[in-house]
């Protein structure tokens, strides 16, 4: 059981240290600033500049955040707050269905529906000629696939949430919104904003839906309807000829290491959060 | 004012009904796409035979080797990470029950790994082989899909452990039973359907991730015969097939995203099933 549990423990140092020494070679010539502001990408040449995919998968992850935060806390206060427990037996499997769609179903279907409705309808709308995969797709997509992520902690939130302190806002006169606006969201807030943190640090990481849609192209994209590059999709599709160009491996570990440090970054700030909540 | 305040109230209550309508309408439309899409490609070859030669340019044959190969790879991943997973979870809850503040710090280290995207998993796997020398293998891919669902059955299980009664651990201790006997007969009993639901969990995410087995497992036409082989696996090869100019062979990637899809269906069902059918074991208190 210890040996297990030691195991477990130290996968993520494990993880961290194997990409760090990996990708060494790459830290050891070119500095950090470098690599991550330089915008040029040419491994043939020895060029490695991970500003475009940062910058791709920063506008990507912000975008799909835009979208589903505000569905994911309207809904979530609207199945804990207004509607019956059976409507909460309906949404609960609902979103698992959603949470258990592989990304790969995703990715598919964004090509299916999402491309052709931004080729078509979305991009003439707003006056911009575009293929249709883009990083406003990539971004749709991506927000479609956090929102069960977000809304089953959400609502878990707002039902941890004390009836007392509606029950007392509500006799105080106040409406039904004035409740949740005044009291609900405020108690909820750490939260709130540690849900939505974890949500931006798997949509940040998500790989295989976004590489189907968003057009991997290596330039800085100019508009959403412009395609772009993210990280996770950079080293997805690049691991085959790694072996044939020197200090190539090192960038896509450096790629993978940047994820993960991201990704461990944002956890802890937003772990932080929710214990603050606890505390209440 | 009062009317303000009435418009304010209507406006949020019809915006939160919209947004829930939103997901409802998404997942319906998911669902429908995928759905009519696979089902106009789908045959009885398709899930029955092998690639045949010209399969990806539009001939015969169907995509067995990567049910079989996902099934494989993810039974065998799901299997890994149980028995390594089970013990940890026991620990933490029988063991180190005492130690509230210790048992957090490895709550909070699960929810860091759980959060780490599929692909850096993915890149140490291959990383780790290169290092080794190994060829993608269906044992490489094993391996590292095992470290990814790791603690998502460790911290589902420990959800579960958690809710077993302090009672039921002090009268298991007053018969003079010691703490691995309480932990693996008493503990794992109570919350045998729990434990099913952290496993059928952890093999959706197992048979549905892509990210992970890119590198690792390879890809291959054949059944997977061996543990040292590359194996091909469903959300792979939908995404080749999907990659393929052919129209035929696309057709081919949304039959095979309707298999995937059925199956993960399956497995959340199933587990469903499973919580209410052995809830009489339990001992409530």
């Amino acid at each position: 059981m210890i040996i297990s549990l030691l195991v477990v423990a130290f996968l993520p140092f494990l993880l961290f240290l194997g990409l760090y020494l990996k990708s060494f070679l790459l830290i050891h010539d070119y500095s950090i600033i470098d690599l991550i502001f330089s915008k040029v990408w040419r491994p043939s040449r020895g060029q490695f500049g991970f500003y475009p995919f940062i910058v791709g998968s920063v506008w990507v992850t912000i975008l799909a955040m835009l979208i589903s935060a505000p569905v994911c806390l309207l809904t979530a206060i609207y199945v804990t707050q207004y509607t019956r427990k059976w409507f909460l037996r309906i949404m609960h499997p609902a979103i698992d269905i959603l949470a258990g769609i592989p990304s790969v179903v995703y990715g598919l279907w964004g090509i299916l529906v999402i491309v052709p409705f931004i080729s078509e309808y979305l991009g003439p709308w707003f006056g911009v000629k575009t293929m249709g995969y883009s990083i406003i797709a990539a971004a749709f997509v991506l927000a479609i696939m956090i929102i069960p992520f977000i809304l089953n902690i959400l609502i878990e939130i707002f039902r941890a949430i004390p009836t007392e302190l509606k029950e007392a806002a509500l006799s105080l006169g106040a409406t039904p919104w004035q409740t949740i606006k005044h009291v609900l969201v405020r108690k909820a807030l750490p939260g709130i904003i540690a849900a939505l943190g974890f949500g931006l640090a798997r949509a940040f990481g998500e790989t295989m839906a976004v590489l189907m849609v968003v057009g991997n192209v290596v330039k800085l994209p100019k508009s959403v309807f412009d395609p772009g590059y993210t990280l996770p999709a950079l080293i997805a599709n690049n691991y085959g000829e790694v072996l044939s160009i020197p200090k190539y491996d090192s960038a896509l570990m450096f790629a993978a290491l940047l994820l993960l440090a991201v990704s461990l970054f944002f956890n802890l700030i937003m772990h932080f959060f929710i214990v603050k909540y606890n505390k209440f | 004012m009062r009317l303000s305040r009435k418009i304010e109230e209507c406006f949020f209550k019809v915006l939160m009904i919209l947004s829930t309508c939103f997901i409802l309408l998404i997942l319906a439309i998911i669902i429908y796409s995928i759905f009519e899409k696979g089902i106009r490609s789908m045959s009885w070859e398709m899930v029955t035979r092998i690639p045949e030669g010209g399969y990806y340019y539009g001939k015969g044959g169907g995509i067995l080797n990567a049910i079989l190969g996902s099934l494989t790879l993810a039974f065998g991943a799901t299997i890994l990470a149980f028995f390594l997973g089970l013990p940890v979870a026991l620990y933490i809850n029988v063991f180190l029950i005492r130690h509230k503040k210790l048992v957090g710090l490895i709550r909070f280290l699960l929810d860091l790994i759980w959060g780490i995207p599929s692909i850096v998993y993915g890149a140490f796997g291959f990383s780790l082989m290169v290092f080794f020398g190994l060829q993608t293998s269906l044992l490489a891919g094993i391996l590292t899909v095992s470290l990814f669902i790791l603690p998502i059955m460790i911290r589902s299980m420990d959800e579960i452990l958690r809710t077993v009664p302090i009672g039921l651990q002090e009268a298991a201790y007053a018969l003079g039973s010691n703490k691995s006997e309480t932990a693996f007969r008493i503990f794992t009993r109570q919350s045998v359907s729990g434990i099913i639901t952290a496993v059928l969990l952890s093999f959706g995410r197992a048979i549905g991730d892509a990210a992970s087995v890119l590198f690792t497992a390879g890809y291959t036409d054949n059944l997977p015969n061996s543990l040292l082989e590359p194996v091909a696996t469903l959300p792979l090869s939908i995404f080749f097939q999907l990659s393929s100019p052919v129209p035929e062979v696309q057709a081919r990637a949304y039959a095979s995203a309707l298999v995937l899809t059925l199956i993960i269906l399956l497995v959340s069902l199933f587990s469903r099933g499973v919580g209410k059918r052995y809830h009489k074991t339990k001992i409530n208190f």
